[in-house]
């Protein structure tokens, strides 16, 4: 079977002084019929990615064949059988959801009847309500019914929940997971770790233009060597060194968020007990301890070695 | 799933347009508002009525009293008085047009006077009291001359107005409402949106110029019905080439409003290059006085600037009856805009 997607060496480049390499090689392939999300810093080449994906960027160097066809040659009939939401897009405010919907509609050999569209973002009682009454949950909605709306086999969401309120991006899942389930394929971006280990078969993480990993999440978790994380915050006479607990026995990492230390361990039953000990040893109190499941965030800081939020500013040079 | 004529691309876009336009009041009230007041205000403004009194002053003085009665029953002037200083604030401010200082005896006065021989109204007060004060001291008139008044049709200055605020309306409504609509769409990301779906690029430009030509409609048999209810304006030629050259201008105007706004993207340098296009077209096109007043060496690029034919041609065929064969090289001048404009937006044309 060809593959939903298919990137091949791909390069951007931005014009500029100094050129900005926002894309430096990326090959990814995503399945039919998968949801493959992509995560990254901002700045990290996401967007540019996948503009490029969906035929609104020019490549600098390489290609991205969609549904086993390229850009080059058969534009039209790709365009006919994706559905996108940019990052940022503000549709007409004067115009109700139906109308916006049906304008959509026209654009497309085949698709669904508006309100169908509707119906599967849930925005009925909307229908004829102007863009600009709708909340950024619904306006995001009534995006992704655009998307839809010409019954696409492949779907492409640019941050699609960012600022909604956990029930928006709740329901926006459900759409994701449905169209999934009805045969999809869907390419996400998000900066939100759950969101991506709920919803994607695989994910890449991008940064500085490149793809450092690329993998199902729980695989992605297991490399890590580590599925646990002791996360502790200590008290006492001084401050012990970034590193506390580095080299105890099954102690693979260690970082530190503000007073939170967190070690990334395989066993933590013998772990915990070398942890307290040298606790003692130095004469600190433990004023906090947990366990947790190592999740995707972990493998995300792993990575890209540095916090979630820091521009990738090495990407410019 | 049939495509009904109504979910044509072409037919939606149109419509999403047209919503838009019609749910902003501001758009509505600029376009068709705004060019009738400007027309019921300057119509009434310069009503074409008998030459009034001039204003005429005349200087204290021993005999200013006696000059004062001696122009009193003459109707063509309107005398006051006042110290030097009055008169010569009074002539700055265009209170008066003439000011009369009066020397010499009783017996024998002397007249000068004084005034700007460049204001039109200035001269026709001083060849007025002039006459007045001759025949007072008993000059007889050698000539037998009577007046009798005519008007041609379409010679009034709002006769005159009416063709250069249409074409002022065609400029301003295809420039800011192809333009502004535009470069609004590719800043909301809009423009960027389509592109990602099947929709022609050309079903879109042809939906924008459509909106245009729909919107001007009204606009136009508004004033054209409204200047003739009013002020009696008529059109001495046929509707129809009325009909030609204002669709013609709408094209060219919203073809030019499309090329302003093929790469702006922000809203202040699509504004910029508007008031850039507009303002020399505003002065030099001839709407508001005829624009044969510049001097001969700018009258070249004054013909070829693009308002310029859609009004003189409006003009020729209200005003004077002319036929089509006779505003041919203004529509020769209308088209080369409109195609070459268009031409040009659509290979610069930026969808992000
Ligand atoms: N139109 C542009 N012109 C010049 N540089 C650009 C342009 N668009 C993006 N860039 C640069 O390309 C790099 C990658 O940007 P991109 O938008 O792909 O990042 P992203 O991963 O989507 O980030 P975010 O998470 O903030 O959305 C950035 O350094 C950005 O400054
Ligand atoms: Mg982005």
């Amino acid at each position: 079977m060809t593959y939903a997607i298919e990137c091949r060496q791909l390069t951007k480049t931005w014009p500029g002084n100094p050129p900005v390499e926002a894309v430096r090689g990326i090959d990814l392939a995503v399945d039919q019929g998968t949801c493959f999300g992509v995560l990254g810093p901002n700045g990290a080449g996401k967007t540019t990615t996948i503009e490029i994906c969906e035929g609104l960027l020019e490549a600098t160097s390489g290609e991205a064949l969609i549904l086993g066809r390229s850009w080059k040659t058969h534009p039209d009939e790709i365009r006919e059988q994706i559905g996108l939401s940019l990052q940022e897009t503000r549709l007409s405010e004067k115009l109700t959801v139906l109308e916006t919907l049906t304008l959509f509609r026209s654009f497309y050999r085949d698709g669904l009847d508006p309100m169908e569209a509707i119906a599967k973002v849930s925005l009925q009682e909307k229908t004829n309500a102007r863009i600009k009454s709708l909340s950024g949950g619904q306006k995001q909605r009534v995006a992704v019914a655009t998307a839809l709306v010409g019954n696409p086999k492949l779907l492409f969401l640019d941050e699609p929940t960012t600022g909604l309120d956990p029930q928006s991006r709740r329901d926006l899942w459900r759409i994701i997971t449905e169209f999934r389930e009805a045969g999809g394929t869907v390419l996400l971006t998000t900066h939100y770790m759950d969101e991506a280990e709920r919803l994607c078969d695989r994910v890449a993480i991008f940064d500085r233009g490149k793809i450092l990993a690329i993998d199902s999440p729980q695989k992605l978790i297991a490399d890590l060597g580590a599925e646990h994380m002791v996360v502790f915050t200590v008290s006492g006479s001084m401050d012990p060194a970034d590193d506390f607990g580095a080299g105890l026995p099954g102690v693979i990492g260690v970082r530190r968020e503000s007073e939170h230390r967190c070690l990334s361990v395989r066993e933590p039953h013998i772990a915990i007990p070398s942890l307290l000990a040298l606790i003692n040893q130095q004469g600190l109190q433990l004023t906090s301890l947990t366990t947790r499941q190592a999740t995707l965030e972990d493998v995300f800081v792993h990575y890209a070695g540095h916090g979630l939020n820091d521009e990738s500013e090495g990407a410019r040079r | 799933m049939s495509q009904s004529w109504t979910m044509q691309p072409l037919f939606q876009l149109f419509l999403a347009r047209f919503r838009e336009f019609i749910r902003t009041p501001e758009a509505v009230f600029w376009s068709y508002v705004f060019p009738l007041v400007m027309m019921i205000a300057l119509g009434l403004a310069f009503r074409s009525e008998p030459v009034e009194a001039v204003a005429v002053t005349i200087q204290n003085g021993d005999l200013s009293e006696a000059t004062q009665k001696l122009l009193a029953d003459n109707k063509a002037v309107k005398v006051t008085s006042g110290s030097e200083d009055d008169c010569r604030r009074m002539l700055r401010a265009g209170q008066t047009e003439l000011i009369v200082v009066v020397t010499g005896t009783a017996e024998k006065p002397s007249y000068e006077f004084r005034y700007d021989p460049t204001r039109p109204g200035s001269v026709h007060a001083r060849n007025t009291v002039n006459d007045a004060l001759e025949r007072a001291s008993g000059r007889k008139d050698l000539l037998t001359t009577s007046d009798k008044a005519i008007q041609e049709p379409g010679s009034r200055y709002i006769d005159f107005l009416v063709p250069g605020l249409i074409g002022m309306g065609l400029m301003g409504g295809g420039v800011w409402g192809v333009g502004y609509a535009i470069v609004d769409m590719r800043i909301r990301q809009v423009l960027k949106r389509f592109l990602g779906t099947p929709m022609k690029k050309h079903h879109f430009v042809a939906a924008m110029m459509a909106s245009r030509m729909v919107f001007m409609i009204p606009e136009i048999i508004v004033i054209l019905l409204l200047a003739r209810v009013m002020f009696g304006v008529t059109n001495n030629g046929s509707y129809f080439s009325v009909g030609v050259i204002v669709l013609l201008g709408a094209i060219e105007f919203a073809s030019i409003g499309l090329m302003i706004a093929s790469r702006a993207r922000t809203l202040e340098a699509v504004a910029g290059l508007m008031n850039l296009t507009m303002v020399p077209m505003w002065i030099g096109s001839g709407i508001f006085f005829s624009a044969s007043r510049f001097p001969d060496l700018v009258q070249p690029l004054i013909k070829i600037l693009p308002l310029t034919p859609v009004i003189a041609s409006l003009r020729h065929v209200m005003q004077e009856g002319a036929t089509m064969v006779q505003i041919l090289p203004n529509i020769g001048i209308m088209l080369a805009w409109a195609v070459g404009t268009f031409v040009v937006a659509l290979k610069v044309f930026r969808w992000d």
